[in-house]
């Protein structure tokens, strides 16, 4: 008799597959947290509701899902300045595939200066201090941990731009916007305690502070939030990268070099 | 000098000490034309200046290419080669397969945090031992707030890496490291209170790394190619047998654990 063999299982809570009759391999009907995905979401529900419920494990309300969607909006480009668009246009420069430039926008994108780690330490930290002042106050000046990790030390306080001189309009912009969206209590009190905020941090509210705020209005873990930034900032790094294929690398920037140990004695 | 006044000295330039290309002329490297001064390197040799700026004899580069060797398994079942072997059957690039296995590697309970972690503990606690702390009082402190990386596996505790790493160690004369030492003592004091937390590939590399004088951050560049020849295998293999047939996963292969079937849109409360 032929022995059986132990059939693997991934087991999740967020995914059932019901297979056509002739192919167990093909799935005829899908469940998203027991939503019917193409026969009855599909057409209903909006983008930023099926990210809430993947994430989240449950539908978000209408407000939960406008919140998400001006952030998504406000997330989407962080425009060619930024250092994981630079990273992305850098692949379409030189003709990268689709997936090296999106990995190129992952990996620049997912660090302490704007990127997803900061988002993590920045919602770590309204965990931390909720809508107390002095705690954090005291969370500001708390030195970095000391444990050597994957990541570097901290250099900033998360959530802030440490080469800010004043808060950008942006940042006021997508978090008055937000704030009227939202009815968590975390946007509006960030929002009516923002430049004590800032004296404390010493640099200005930075637009990953105020979609970390966001984040945790909406009930999301911090790695969840951590996750969800890096996915929705991707979208600008996508097109910076498409629209730089079509361009000369002649006007691309290269940058001057200027090198401090110039080698002496050069052969050849 | 802070703010955008930094970002503007910074602006248009790219101020180094760590090389350039002078295209049509030739290539610095840390200081060296790289074909003139460089040309003799093996790559591991350089790759090691390119991290540390120090060069390492002919025994201390054995030790680290055997780093690389130990533990370079071409199983597409791990995780991270499986990364490669997935991107292989679906037909993905080998670049973007491997790219994203060595990214994959950097992982909490393999590969790079672990590694990261072990030499940082060794490294803190050579600083406390000559501060005068004693070792057993080092460990039962750590052992309070957090684990010890470096030891203990998933799996299975015994390290098949470890007798080949330590026998080479031996022959090249590095036994006797202040950090491979400290490993073994650290070792030594956790199986008296649990049986499995053998030294792991992470903890024996990052103690040799620490003898060898290199830092967190270094010993951190150094180790992310650790596991890539045994990569390239397992994409190729699979790209080479027919398209989708690597792990293919019936609807049966999925646990469904999540909530009962329930209509879309949600009931009122949460569309309103």
């Amino acid at each position: 008799m032929e022995e059986l063999q132990k059939q693997e299982q991934v087991h999740t809570r967020i995914w059932l597959e019901e297979p056509e009759p002739d192919n167990p391999f093909a799935a005829r009907t899908a469940w998203c947290c027991g939503y019917d995905v193409f026969g009855g979401m599909l057409g209903q529900a909006r983008w930023v509701e099926m990210l809430y419920l993947l994430f989240r494990g449950e539908a978000p309300s209408a407000r939960q899902a406008d919140i998400l969607e001006a952030l998504a909006v406000a997330l989407a480009n962080p425009g060619p300045r930024d250092s994981s668009v630079h990273a992305a246009m850098c692949g379409g420069i030189g003709g990268s595939t689709a997936a090296a430039c999106l990995m190129a926008a992952l990996a620049v994108g997912a660090g302490q200066l704007s990127g997803g780690r900061e988002i993590f330490l920045a919602m770590e930290a309204w965990e931390h201090c909720s809508t107390e002042l002095d705690v954090w106050r005291r969370w500001f000046v708390k030195p970095a941990d000391a444990i050597g990790s994957i990541w570097p030390t901290p250099e900033h306080p998360p959530g802030f731009d440490p080469h800010g001189a004043s808060t950008s309009m942006p940042v006021r912009q997508t978090l008055r916007c937000l704030t009227e969206l939202s009815d968590g209590f975390r946007l509006s009190w960030l929002e009516k305690n923002r430049t004590e905020l800032e004296s404390m941090a010493g640099c200005p509210l930075a637009l990953s502070g105020v979609a970390a705020a966001a984040m945790v209005d909406l009930d999301f873990s911090a790695e969840q939030g951590e996750m969800l930034y890096l996915l929705l900032r991707l979208p600008g790094a996508a097109a910076h990268a498409l629209e730089q294929k079509q361009n000369s690398y002649a006007q691309f920037p290269f940058f001057r070099l200027e090198l401090d140990n110039e080698p002496v004695g050069r052969s050849l | 000098m802070k703010g955008p006044t930094l970002l503007r000295q910074n602006a248009d330039r790219l101020k180094t000490a760590m090389g350039g290309c002078f295209p049509g002329s030739h290539a610095v490297f840390r200081g060296h034309d790289l074909h003139a001064d460089l040309k003799e390197l093996d790559w591991i040799e350089l790759y090691v200046f390119g991290i540390t700026g120090r060069r390492f004899t002919a025994e201390q580069l054995r030790l680290l290419h055997a780093m690389w060797v130990y533990t370079s398994y071409p199983d597409a079942r791990i995780w991270n080669n499986r990364v490669a072997a997935l991107a292989g059957s679906a037909r993905s690039t080998p670049t973007l397969g491997l790219s994203a296995a060595l990214a994959v590697t950097e992982a909490k309970i393999y590969g790079g945090y672990p590694s990261v972690r072990a030499i940082d503990f060794f490294l803190r606690t050579r600083q406390r031992l000559e501060q005068g702390e004693l070792l057993e009082e080092i460990v039962r402190t750590e052992l309070q707030d957090q684990r010890i990386y470096g030891y203990g596996r998933p799996i299975s505790s015994i390290d098949e890496r470890l007798p080949w790493l330590l026998a080479l160690t031996r022959e090249l004369g590095f036994d006797q490291g202040r950090y491979l030492l400290l490993a073994q003592e650290v070792e030594r004091i956790l199986l008296t209170s649990n049986k499995i937390l053998l030294m792991n590939y992470a903890g024996l590399m990052a103690a040799l790394a620490a003898d060898l004088g290199f830092s967190l951050k270094e010993f951190h560049l150094f180790r992310f190619p650790t596991t890539l020849a045994g990569m390239p295998p397992c994409y190729l293999e699979n790209a080479e047998r027919q398209e989708g047939t690597l792990f293919p996963l019936s609807c049966a292969h999925i646990r469904y654990e999540g909530p009962q079937k329930r209509a879309w849109p949600p009931c009122r409360e949460y569309r309103e």
